[in-house]
């Protein structure tokens, strides 16, 4: 019997191993796969003209075609940054609001609601970009339209503020009750004790939260495509269209010729939104570790 | 009880995998050109209903999509609203598929802005010059001060890569807002005082707020309306194009039944009712050599098509 119960633990013992194999099989093959395809794009375009020339032209059939990233680059961060701009300060409030001050009641509906925002598809939100955000904006600005870069940030905060809420609260709620008793005990206020010492010992696990919102961000493809009016012209202000890297390779993935340096070059852009990525969810990975060991 | 539910489990997998391999046999995967996505999928709606047992599948993706998805042997017609590549031919053939063209509608490719623009007439050449990015301003053109702002399609379009080979002769300006599809351009438009865009003339049809502009070569030789059917159809209308589909090898079976029920009378007046135009003679003799029909220009092939439907029941 002893054996037989032995023989089991192991078997599911090795099943969870190959699980948590695959997941970094699936990484290293997905970045091996980026690098293999993107590699070749390097003959015939320079790393330099890639990451610092803003113009993007793959298919110029009157000039010779170019390949830079740069406008795209700086069109995904602006988009991306905005939508932190905006969704930082709402997602603390409101994580704030849900841990210290709502009732259980109101905690009970306004939780499973902000868990339904972040279910909503993408294509949906895109779409309310493009009937509503979009001419909301150009009415407010007095612009012709409203397929802007800040309509993108927009839109990306609302689907940012999920992660960032949840994610802040639960870190507002694991601040060490002691932390706030000793504070309220020394005189100061709720909401003393909420900025001085709540958010300030919780803040390492607020900056990953808002780190993992903006990784998704970035990554995020059909709100953009849609919503930002996709222009490769440099961006200067919030107000211009702008077409981020995603959108790119969701426009020109589905005909570029394969085995192409165009098709190349798109790998090549999404190794840099990988390599992005990956940086921003090391940062949040650092500061949740740091926040534990704070806390602890 | 579990035995009973695994089993009657099975059984239901394997009806559903007999019904797919049922409806793969008879499924016509048709993709590709935004322009024509409309007209098509209205096409294979009449036509399903009438045969039943057909089944179409109609999705859209832009016509580079559309001819990439033939080359790749993943679709039986890609619709596309430009010529295929020479490029694209070589990659078809080096994959054993043999591109063959019929052309189904005609499109006056319009030029449309916002219905408070005082523009109401350009000239192919200025055109150009406002999508290559040269002309900035609407008052360089006799209009109000404003900054031109350009709307096209992405460059997966096919109207995209006509634009730019046909009338522009040249490259997008990089300001160009790329826009999802004709709708999104036509809706952009109504809100966009300033704007200027181009879709195929079956949007524009119905379309409220926007403005479809008169357009000449050269000021001397007048300036046509792409609504006007016989400018486009004798091609007066400067920027007409027809709007094709493409096929591996001359087709066989059920698809070229639906394209002969494309091309005949009934459907040649769905395409009409959709906004576009039907094809001219030139066009039809074209598409009666591709698809090995003999016979007179200008014959209905509505009886061929009713003869051979016959037959074949």
């Amino acid at each position: 019997m002893g054996k037989h119960n032995n023989l089991k633990e192991n078997f599911i013992h090795g099943l969870f191993f190959l699980n948590g194999l695959l997941v970094v099989v699936l990484l290293v093959g997905i970045f091996a796969l980026l690098v293999a395809k993107s590699v070749p794009a390097f003959k015939d375009i320079s790393i330099r003209e890639f990451l610092f020339s803003a113009s993007w032209n793959p298919t110029a059939t009157f000039v010779s075609p170019s390949y830079g990233i740069k406008s795209m680059l700086v069109s995904t961060l602006f988009v991306s940054i905005g939508a932190l701009v905006i969704a930082i300060p709402i997602g603390i409030g409101s994580a704030a609001y849900l841990s210290d001050v709502a009732d259980r009641r109101t905690r009970e509906i306004v939780k499973p609601v902000i868990e339904i925002l972040a279910g909503i598809p993408s294509v949906v939100i895109g779409f309310l970009g493009i009937v509503l955000v979009g001419p909301m904006i150009a009415r407010i600005f007095h612009i012709p339209n409203g397929l802007n870069a800040l309509n993108g940030s927009i839109l990306l905060a609302v689907m940012a503020l999920p992660t960032i809420i949840s994610m802040s609260e639960d870190a507002l709620n694991s601040v060490p009750k002691s932390f706030e008793e000793a504070s309220l005990a020394l005189g100061a206020t709720k909401w003393q004790t909420l900025i001085s010492i709540k958010i300030p010992a919780a803040l390492s696990g607020i900056i990953a939260a808002s780190m993992l919102g903006m990784g998704r961000a970035i990554g995020e493809t059909m709100t953009v495509l849609m919503a930002t009016g996709c222009a490769i012209a440099m961006p200067k202000s919030f107000l211009q269209s702008v077409q981020t890297m995603t959108s790119t390779i969701a426009i020109e993935l589905g005909e570029v010729p394969y085995d192409t340096t165009h098709y190349y070059a798109l790998f090549g852009i999404g190794l840099v939104l990988f390599i992005i990525t990956f940086v921003v969810n090391m940062i949040a990975d650092i500061a949740l570790h740091r926040y534990q060991r704070v806390i602890k | 009880m579990n035995r009973l539910r695994v089993i009657t489990i099975a059984v239901l997998l394997m009806f559903l995998c007999i019904g797919l391999c049922m409806a793969e046999d008879k499924m016509i995967q048709i993709k590709g050109s935004d322009t024509l996505i409309n007209v098509v999928q209205k096409l294979a709606e009449i036509y399903m209903a009438q045969k039943p047992g057909a089944n179409i599948s109609v999705t859209g993706g832009g016509s580079g999509t559309g001819v990439a998805a033939l080359v790749n042997n993943k679709c039986d017609i890609a619709n596309s609203s430009r010529s295929i590549k020479s490029s694209e031919v070589e990659q078809a053939n080096n994959k054993g598929i043999d591109p063959k063209r019929v052309v189904v509608a005609i499109d006056g490719l319009s030029i449309i802005v916002n219905a408070a623009n005082p523009i109401d007439k350009l000239t192919v050449d200025q055109i150009g010059k406002i999508y290559r990015g040269e002309v900035k301003n609407w008052n360089e053109l006799g209009g109000a001060d404003s900054p031109v702002s350009l709307y096209g399609r992405q460059s997966n379009s096919g109207t995209y890569d006509f634009m730019k080979e046909v009338v522009m002769k040249g490259e997008y300006s990089s300001s160009l807002k790329s826009m999802n599809g004709n709708a999104q351009i036509v809706e952009a438009i109504k809100q966009d005082a300033s704007g200027i865009g181009y879709v195929g003339v079956g949007y524009v049809k119905d379309a409220t707020g926007i403005k479809v502009l008169n357009v000449a070569v050269t000021p001397g030789m007048g300036y046509f309306s792409p609504l006007n059917e016989m400018d486009v159809k004798n091609g007066h209308y400067p920027i007409t194009r027809p709007l094709n589909q493409y096929m591996n090898g001359v087709p066989k079976g059920m698809a070229r039944d639906f394209i002969i029920f494309e091309l005949s009378k009934e459907g040649q007046d769905i395409v009409e009712k959709e906004g576009f135009f039907a094809v001219p003679a030139e066009y039809q003799r074209y598409n009666n050599d591709t698809l090995g029909i003999k016979g007179e220009v200008g014959e209905s092939p509505v009886a061929k098509y009713s003869a051979q439907g016959r037959d074949g029941n």
